[in-house]
């Protein structure tokens, strides 16, 4: 019994009656709604990846154009009689696409200069911060515009710009319990031991600030997909043929289609809603399902 | 006090000094500079010489740090540059655009605070009301829906449905016209205010929720204060650090946000000026506007922070 490390600060995680955390993700309302968006915004987006969609999604049918939503066409057809269903799920993996490898970036880079932040002397620490706190000073999406101007569109472009804009994030949310886990006796005790640094940072304090990581890339994608709407929007996303969500929604409106064919804004507008709330839902019910305390609804 | 607020400022200069930089190697990782920008394909045509002539007229071809260090004396000066597509004073451009900009983020940050406020203190007071419901339902569409999307619908039912379209006028003058002007400014308030006010309405909800509970607030209630006395002048004044907070860090994607709604409702601000400057590779316009967006949203954060030590006296270390 003296050799079991002592339970740490982090509730939930290491608790006496430990339920499996997709079980208590499941009891909790909005982790249950999460659960299931993010899940059909998943599907749907494999589904474009892999061309399983109603119609090849770039095919054009003349004899079809701005046809209003039917059983044919789930969400109507575009100028060009193009399906927007199988549009919508080949731009919902584009989006998901560029989303995952944006929070990739930021989640592996932030969470490295957080746990390093957190557990290293002054001045290290003190670089790092200050670092971050200039990143965080320019607004992320206009670090992204800049970016995307500077390296030129393409999906990566679009990932790498997104990606950098959310480290601060990552930094910040990790550092935190870093800082106290510092001092918790199981990390004293290997100190002592003489493990080195980089054992106590990776088996000992990562494992314990997984959670925390896993809430906030919940919450990333959700601000990933909206930044790469966004820019798209902008007319900064990935060039012509690659069909982008954001990119539709401003071809609806600039080629004044909107208001008589609502369809054409409705549906890619109605994608990047449903993964937007799938995935800020699903962050939500994790931080619920891993700290049952700190609940916000 | 003066010691902590003097290392504060210091600390937005430094912080202020990392975003020009790094704003300014951003956009020298850029294929080709301002020359090939301005002649476009025919810069393939100029001779040696006077692709050095030119590279010497806008220093483009001193080293690194040159050109960093005599951007950033020339910005101590006031002088921003000349934009590259319309041969104006940036800071001429930049001083038509900003009152726009700001304008808009006012009024945003108002609708959003009074939306978040109103609906984070009802819905706290009375958990699962139809106000908390209503609360809750806007929060998530406020937090859901992107601005682009609410613009572009608000834009579209306006202009299909109502013939209403109060900025195909051209902008108005707050102070010439504020009747049209408030009208321009309202729908893209309104809909970077849905956003702003959802956060703050879940963190005003959170917290006032968390300080009902307290001794202090039982203590106003056991002394017979009126009802409007304890939820305003105790619990939300009570609740205030992490609407605070929230505010701030909304007023960052407000300034984002900005980008967008002017360019969805056609507002002459910075935003617009932003995007317009990037698709003429006009650069010298583009790292000073991100570079004042970035010094608005330092100067916020400090402000928040001097609010702190106006709100809660604890802070007043």
């Amino acid at each position: 019994m003296a050799l079991v490390e002592p339970s740490l600060a982090i509730p939930g995680l290491e608790g006496p009656r430990r339920r499996s955390l997709l079980a208590s993700l499941w009891a909790n309302p909005s982790g249950r709604v999460g659960c299931v968006l993010a899940g059909v915004v998943v599907v749907a987006a494999i589904s474009g990846a892999v061309g399983l969609t109603p119609y090849p999604a770039q095919s054009q049918n003349p004899v079809a154009t701005l046809k209003a939503p039917s059983f044919a066409h789930l969400l109507g057809t575009d100028q060009f009689g193009r399906d927007m269903f199988s549009l919508v799920l080949q731009g919902l993996y584009v989006s998901l696409k560029i989303s995952c490898v944006a929070v990739a970036i930021a989640g592996v880079l932030g969470t490295l200069g957080g746990i390093v932040a957190g557990y290293s002397g002054r001045w290290v620490s003190a670089v790092i911060m200050r670092a971050t706190d200039m990143l965080f000073a320019i607004p992320a999406i206009l670090l992204a515009l800049a970016i995307v101007t500077a390296l030129g569109a393409g999906w990566f472009n679009s990932a790498l710009a997104i990606g950098i804009g959310y480290i601060p994030i990552f930094v910040r949310v990790v550092r935190g319990p870093v800082l106290a886990l510092r001092e918790a006796g199981y990390v004293r005790a290997g100190r002592v031991l003489g493990f080195s640094p980089a054992r106590l940072l990776f088996r000992h304090i990562l494992p314990n600030v997984a959670g925390i990581v896993a809430v906030q890339t919940s919450l990333a994608l959700a601000w990933a997909v909206l930044a790469e709407a966004t820019l798209s929007f902008l007319g900064l996303g990935p060039p012509a043929p690659t069909a982008s969500l954001g990119e539709m929604v401003y071809n609806s409106t600039s080629q004044s289609l909107a208001a008589t064919a609502w369809w054409t804004l409705a549906g890619p507008s109605l994608a990047v809603v449903i993964a937007v709330i799938g995935f800020n839902f699903l962050g939500d019910g994790l931080r619920d399902a891993i700290d049952p305390r700190g609940g916000t609804r | 006090m003066l010691t902590n607020m003097a290392r504060r400022l210091l600390n937005m200069m430094v912080t202020l000094l990392g975003v020009s930089l790094i704003v300014f190697l951003v956009l020298r990782l850029l294929p080709g500079n301002a020359v090939t920008a301005q002649m476009g394909v025919s810069a393939g045509l100029l001779s040696h010489a006077q692709i050095v002539a030119l590279d010497h007229y806008y220093g483009v071809g001193k080293p690194f740090f040159e050109q960093y260090g005599s951007w950033l004396g020339s910005l101590f000066t006031g002088n921003l540059g000349v934009s590259l597509s319309s041969r104006t004073s940036v800071a001429s451009l930049v001083g038509t655009a900003l009152p726009v900009t700001l304008e808009l983020a006012i009024a945003s940050l108002l609708i959003g605070e009074l939306i978040g406020v109103l609906f984070g203190v009802f819905g706290a007071l009375r958990p699962r009301h139809v106000v908390d419901d209503i609360g809750q339902g806007v929060a998530v569409i406020g937090l859901g829906v992107p601005s682009f999307v609410i613009g572009t619908a608000l834009v579209t039912v306006m202009a299909s449905v109502f013939q209403y379209f109060p900025s195909s006028e051209g902008f108005a003058n707050l102070f010439q016209d504020p009747w049209l002007n408030l009208q321009q400014i309202f729908f893209p308030a309104l809909t970077l205010g849905l956003g702003i006010g959802a956060a703050i309405m879940r963190t005003t909800r959170a917290a006032m929720l968390e300080v009902t509970g307290l001794n202090y607030a039982r203590t106003a209630r056991g002394k017979g204060l009126s009802k409007r006395s304890v939820t305003w002048k105790h619990l939300f004044l009570g609740a205030l650090v992490p609407v605070t907070t929230m505010s701030g860090i909304q007023l960052g994607y407000l300034l984002g946000g900005t980008v967008v709604v002017e360019q969805i409702f056609v507002l002459p601000g910075l935003g617009r000026l932003l995007i317009t400057s990037i698709n003429n590779r006009d650069f010298p316009v583009v790292q000073s506007v991100i570079l004042i967006f970035a010094a608005g949203f330092v100067v916020v954060n400090m402000l928040t922070d001097v609010l702190y030590t106006v709100i809660d006296p604890r802070t007043r270390a």
